[in-house]
C-alpha cells in the first residue's frame, strides 16, 4: 500500500490500517481474514482425512478424534470454506481491492458501511472459532444445520452453546454480506466514470454485480431462516420441528401444538445455499475471461453473451434449490421440474467454457502464472462441472446424494476452481498492491503442485462415491453388519486421497514462501505490468501514483481486451486510451 | 515418499477392479446403465474439451475467431445431448417415484432413530398398529412406541435387520422418530430421507438373495457413521418361514 507521510505517527496509522473507510485497505483486510481463514480451514480438512484413514492417530495437544469431534471437523471446515474464503476473498477481498479501479471509480459508495460491514465479517469468524472452546464443542451438524438435529440442543454434543453461536456467527456474517452486495450493487451502478457503458464494463464487474445480486436475495432469507432457527430454539416455536418430534428420550416443546416441517429449512436454506455456490464462483468466471484474453491478446471470444450468460447463470442460480432435495421427501413432480431447472444451467455454463476454449484457440498465449491459474481454471470447472448434469438428474442423484460423489463434484468446480480463481487474482494484482512482482519461477512451481494435488484428491473421490461411501462418516472402519465391509473397501483408494490431500496442502506453502519474499524482495514491477487494458492499471488510479498528478477525470473510450497486431508489432489499446485509433467493432 | 508410492500401487490396482456396488434390485440395471452412459459421455466430453485446450494452445498462433458458429453449433448440440438425458433421466425416475406400489406390494415401515433403523411389519391382520411418542422404550422392547390400546398393534413385527423376499415389491413407509436421517441401500440403488413429522413411501422389487448393507446418509449425531443395518433378502419360502416364526413369538 501507498506509505504518505502523515503527522500523528502510530495513531494515524492504527486509524488508517484498522479502522479505515479506504476500499484497498478493507480489501486487503478481508483477504488477510481469508487466508486466516483457509488456512485454518485446509489444517481441519487434513485432520479429517488422517482420521479417515489412520483413525488411531492422538492429535498433539487433543488426543484422539471422537466421532464428535470429526464432525466438528467437518461443520467447521465447510462454514469456514464456504462463507470465510469463497465468498470473502473473492467478493469482498478483490472486490473492494479491484472494483472501483475498474470502473474508473476512487472509492465505494458507502465507505463507512464498507467498514462496518468488514469488522462485522471479522466478529463473525471469531463468534464462529470461539465456539470450540465453549462447553459440548462446536456444531456438528454440518454446515447445512438441518433441523430437527439443530434445533434441540440434547441431539448431540456441540449443539447447545456451540449450536448457537454458531447461528450467531452466521447470522452476523448474513448481515455485513448484504451491506456489502448493496455498496458492491450501489458503487456499480452509480459511480462509475464517463464512457463507462454496461457494455465496457469488464467481465470481471459483472460477476460481483451478478454474485452481489445473488447475495442480496440469498442472505436475507438465509437470515430469516437463521432467527426462525433460533425461536425454535430458544423461544418455543415450532416452525422446524414437528409435532411430538422424540430426541434422546424428551418430547420436543410437549404441549406445544405447534406442527413444524424440517422440509422448510431445507427450502429456505437452499433458497440461500445453492445461489451461495454462484456467489463464490461467478467473480472467478469473470476474471478468468479477462485474464485469458489479456495474456491471449485476444478480445474475450463473444463479449455481449458472455455478460448475457453470467446473469443469466445468477437468475437460474435462484431456481434450481431443490435439486439439493430430490431425496429430503421433496414432492417427485417438483423433483422434476428442479431437474429440468438444473440441467437448463449447464448451457450457459458451457457456453462460458466455449468463450475461454475459442479466446485462447491458436493464440500463443503468454504462460505467465496468472494465466497458468486461469488455464487450470477452465480445466478444473469443465471437470467439475460436467459432474454437474449427472447429479441434476434425480434418479441418479437417489445413488449419488450425499455419497463422495458429490463432495468430488462441488470440491472441484467451487473449492478448486474458486482458489484457482482466487490464486490468479492474486498474481495478477500483486503488483498493483506491492508495487513488486511475485516471483513467477516459484509462481509456476505452485500451479504444477498444486493442480496435480487437487486432481489427486479429488478424482478419486468420484470413485469412493461411486462405490457408495457416504459424507459425514466419522470412520470407515471397524463399522459393523454388511455396511463395514461396503465402507472398508473403499481405502486403498481413501489412502491414496489422504496423500494427495497432505502432498496438495503442503504445496501452499510454497504460495506463502511467495507472498512474503515477494512483499520485500521481488521484482520491481513498472506501471500496467501485464500490458492490460483494464481500468485499474489507469497511472491516474494507481495506489502509488501521487494524487496531484491525476485530473481528477478518467474517461472511457472502448470496450476492454483490445489489441492491434499490425505487421509483428502489437498494439495494446487501454480503455482509457483515446487517441486516434477507432473503437474496434465489438463482435 | 515410500508410502505415496505403495499407495500408488494400491491406488492403481483399485482402478482397475473399481466398480459399483453389486446390484440386487429389478429397477437396479436400468439405473445403472443410465448412470454409466452418463458417466462415459461426461469423460468424453472432458477429454474432448482439454484436447481442444491443449491443441489450441501448442498450435502456432493465428487471427482471432470471430465466427458465431463455433459458439452456436456446439451449444446447440450439448443443448440436444442434455436434453436427451434429461427425458431418459426423467422417465426412469416417473416410473420409480410418480406412482405407489401396486396393492399387492409387501408392507413394511422404516424408522431411523439416533443410531439405529427399526422395521415394522404389520402383522397377520396387516394393519399397523398407532404409535406413541410419549410410549417409545426400547429398554422395555417397545422402541416404536406401539400403543397397547391400539388392537391393532399388538400382531406388529419390530424387527432391527429388514428382510425382505425376493421379487415381490415391497412398499417401505419411511419415518424417522427424532432427527433427519437418511434410509439408504446402494446394492439396491434406493435412497430416502427419513423425516420426522413425515411418512414417505418408496417402492421397490429386491431381485438377488443375499445380505446387503442398510446406511444412514444424513448426517444426524456423533453416531451416524454406525447406524447401519442389514438387509437379508430371502428366497420367497424362506421369508414365509421367517415371517411365520416372527409372528409366532409376538402372538406368544
Amino acid at each position: 500500500m501507498a506509505h504518505r507521510k502523515t503527522k500523528g505517527g502510530a495513531t494515524v496509522s492504527f486509524r488508517r490500517y484498522l479502522f479505515s473507510t479506504n476500499h484497498r485497505v478493507i480489501g486487503v483486510q478481508y483477504l488477510v481474514l481469508a487466508l486466516v481463514s483457509v488456512t485454518i480451514g485446509t489444517l481441519l480438512s487434513l485432520l479429517m482425512r488422517i482420521h479417515l484413514v489412520w483413525p488411531d492417530y492422538i492429535v498433539p495437544f487433543h488426543g484422539p478424534i471422537l466421532p464428535e469431534d470429526y464432525l466438528a471437523l467437518v461443520t467447521i471446515h465447510g462454514t469456514i470454506m464456504l462463507f470465510f474464503v469463497l465468498t470473502t476473498a473473492p467478493q469482498s477481498g478483490f472486490g473492494n481491492l479491484i472494483l472501483p479501479s475498474q470502473i474508473g471509480a476512487r472509492r465505494m459508495a458507502f465507505p463507512v458501511a464498507n467498514a462496518i460491514s468488514f469488522w462485522l465479517t471479522a466478529t463473525a469468524l471469531l463468534i464462529l472459532l470461539s465456539s470450540t472452546f465453549v462447553p459440548g464443542g462446536s456444531a456438528i451438524s454440518g454446515w447445512t444445520a438441518y433441523p430437527p438435529f439443530s434445533a434441540i440442543a440434547s441431539a448431540g454434543p456441540g449443539q447447545g452453546f456451540g449450536m448457537d453461536m454458531w447461528l450467531a456467527s452466521i447470522a452476523v456474517f448474513a448481515i455485513a454480506g448484504t451491506i456489502g452486495a448493496i455498496n458492491t450493487l450501489v458503487t456499480i451502478i452509480k459511480l462509475r466514470c464517463e464512457g463507462m457503458t454496461w457494455d465496457r464494463i469488464p467481465l470481471t464487474v459483472w460477476g460481483w454485480f451478478t454474485a452481489a445480486l445473488l447475495s442480496v436475495i440469498a442472505f436475507s432469507v438465509l437470515l430469516a431462516a437463521l432467527l426462525l432457527l433460533f425461536c425454535d430454539r430458544h423461544a418455543g416455536t415450532s416452525f422446524f420441528v414437528p409435532t411430538g418430534d422424540l430426541v434422546n428420550g424428551v418430547i420436543h416443546a410437549a404441549g406445544h401444538p405447534g406442527n413444524g416441517s424440517p422440509l422448510l429449512w431445507l427450502h429456505l436454506f437452499w433458497f440461500f445455499g445453492h445461489p451461495e455456490v454462484y456467489i463464490a464462483i461467478l467473480p472467478g468466471m469473470g476474471l478468468t475471461s479477462m485474464l485469458l484474453a489479456n495474456f491471449s491478446r485476444r478480445r474475450v471470444f463473444a463479449y455481449r453473451m458472455m455478460i448475457f450468460t453470467t446473469l443469466l447463470i445468477g437468475f437460474l442460480g435462484i431456481l434450481l434449490w431443490g435439486h439439493h432435495m430430490f431425496v429430503a421427501g421433496l414432492n417427485p413432480y417438483a423433483a422434476s421440474a428442479f431437474a429440468v431447472s438444473t440441467m437448463a444451467i449447464a448451457i450457459p455454463a458451457s457456453a462460458k467454457v466455449l468463450s475461454w476454449l475459442v479466446t485462447v484457440w491458436r493464440s500463443r498465449p503468454r504462460y505467465t502464472t496468472a494465466m497458468l491459474f486461469s488455464l487450470g481454471f477452465v480445466s478444473l470447472f469443465i471437470t467439475g462441472g460436467l459432474t454437474g448434469p449427472v447429479l441434476a438428474q434425480p434418479i441418479l442423484d437417489e445413488y449419488l446424494h450425499n455419497t463422495f460423489f458429490v463432495v468430488a463434484h462441488f470440491h472441484l468446480i467451487m473449492a478448486m476452481a474458486g482458489i484457482f480463481g482466487l490464486f490468479a487474482a492474486t498474481y495478477y494484482w500483486f503488483p498493483l498492491m506491492s508495487g513488486r512482482f511475485m516471483s513467477e519461477r516459484l509462481g509456476r512451481l505452485h500451479f504444477w503442485t498444486t493442480i496435480v494435488g487437487a486432481y489427486a484428491t479429488f478424482l478419486p473421490m468420484h470413485l469412493t462415491g461411486l462405490m457408495g461411501e457416504p459424507r459425514h462418516y466419522a470412520q470407515l472402519i471397524g463399522v459393523p453388519n454388511a455396511a463395514g465391509h461396503l465402507l472398508a473397501g473403499t481405502l486403498p483408494l481413501n489412502r491414496f486421497i489422504t496423500w494427495s490431500a497432505i502432498f496438495l496442502a503442503t504445496a501452499q506453502l510454497l504460495f506463502f514462501a511467495n507472498l512474503i519474499h515477494s512483499l520485500y524482495r521481488g521484482k520491481i514491477a513498472p506501471p500496467n505490468p501485464w500490458q492490460a487494458t483494464t481500468l485499474e492499471w489507469h497511472p491516474a488510479l494507481h495506489p502509488n501514483a501521487p494524487f496531484e498528478t491525476s485530473d481528477g477525470r478518467i474517461v472511457v473510450y472502448r470496450q476492454p481486451c483490445e489489441y492491434l497486431a499490425t505487421a509483428g508489432e502489437e498494439l495494446i489499446l487501454p480503455q482509457w486510451r483515446s487517441d486516434g485509433i477507432p473503437n474496434i467493432k465489438p463482435e | 515418499m515410500i508410502p505415496f508410492s505403495i499407495q500408488l500401487g494400491t491406488f492403481a490396482l483399485s482402478l482397475a477392479t473399481w466398480g459399483l456396488p453389486f446390484d440386487a434390485s429389478t429397477h437396479g440395471p436400468a439405473v445403472d446403465r443410465h448412470l454409466l452412459l452418463n458417466l462415459w459421455i461426461i469423460l468424453g466430453l472432458a477429454a474432448l474439451a482439454h484436447l481442444i485446450l491443449l491443441v489450441g494452445l501448442i498450435a502456432r498462433r493465428r487471427a482471432e475467431a470471430t465466427s458465431w458458429h463455433v459458439e452456436y453449433l456446439p451449444l446447440a448440440a450439448l443443448a440436444i445431448l442434455f436434453a436427451f438425458l434429461t427425458i431418459r433421466a426423467e422417465r426412469l425416475w416417473a416410473a420409480a417415484r410418480y406412482t405407489g406400489a401396486d396393492l399387492s406390494a409387501l408392507q413394511v415401515q422404516v424408522v431411523g432413530e439416533q443410531f439405529a433403523w427399526y422395521f415394522r411389519y404389520p402383522g397377520t391382520d396387516y394393519t399397523f398398529g398407532v404409535t406413541k411418542p410419549q410410549l417409545v422404550d426400547a429398554g422395555a422392547g417397545n422402541p416404536l412406541g406401539i400403543d397397547p390400546a391400539d388392537n391393532h398393534g399388538a400382531d406388529d413385527i419390530v424387527t432391527s435387520e429388514l428382510v425382505l423376499p425376493a421379487n415381490r415389491e415391497v412398499d417401505l413407509r419411511i419415518n424417522s422418530l427424532d432427527v433427519i436421517h437418511g434410509f439408504s441401500v446402494p446394492e439396491m440403488r434406493l435412497k430416502q430421507n427419513a423425516v420426522p413429522g413425515m411418512t414417505i413411501h418408496i417402492h421397490f422389487t429386491p431381485k438377488v438373495p443375499g445380505t446387503y448393507a442398510i446406511l444412514c446418509t444424513q448426517v444426524c449425531g456423533m453416531g451416524h457413521y454406525r447406524m447401519n443395518a442389514n438387509l437379508r433378502v430371502l428366497p420367497a419360502e424362506k421369508f414365509a418361514a421367517w415371517l411365520t416364526a416372527k409372528q409366532k413369538a409376538v402372538q406368544r
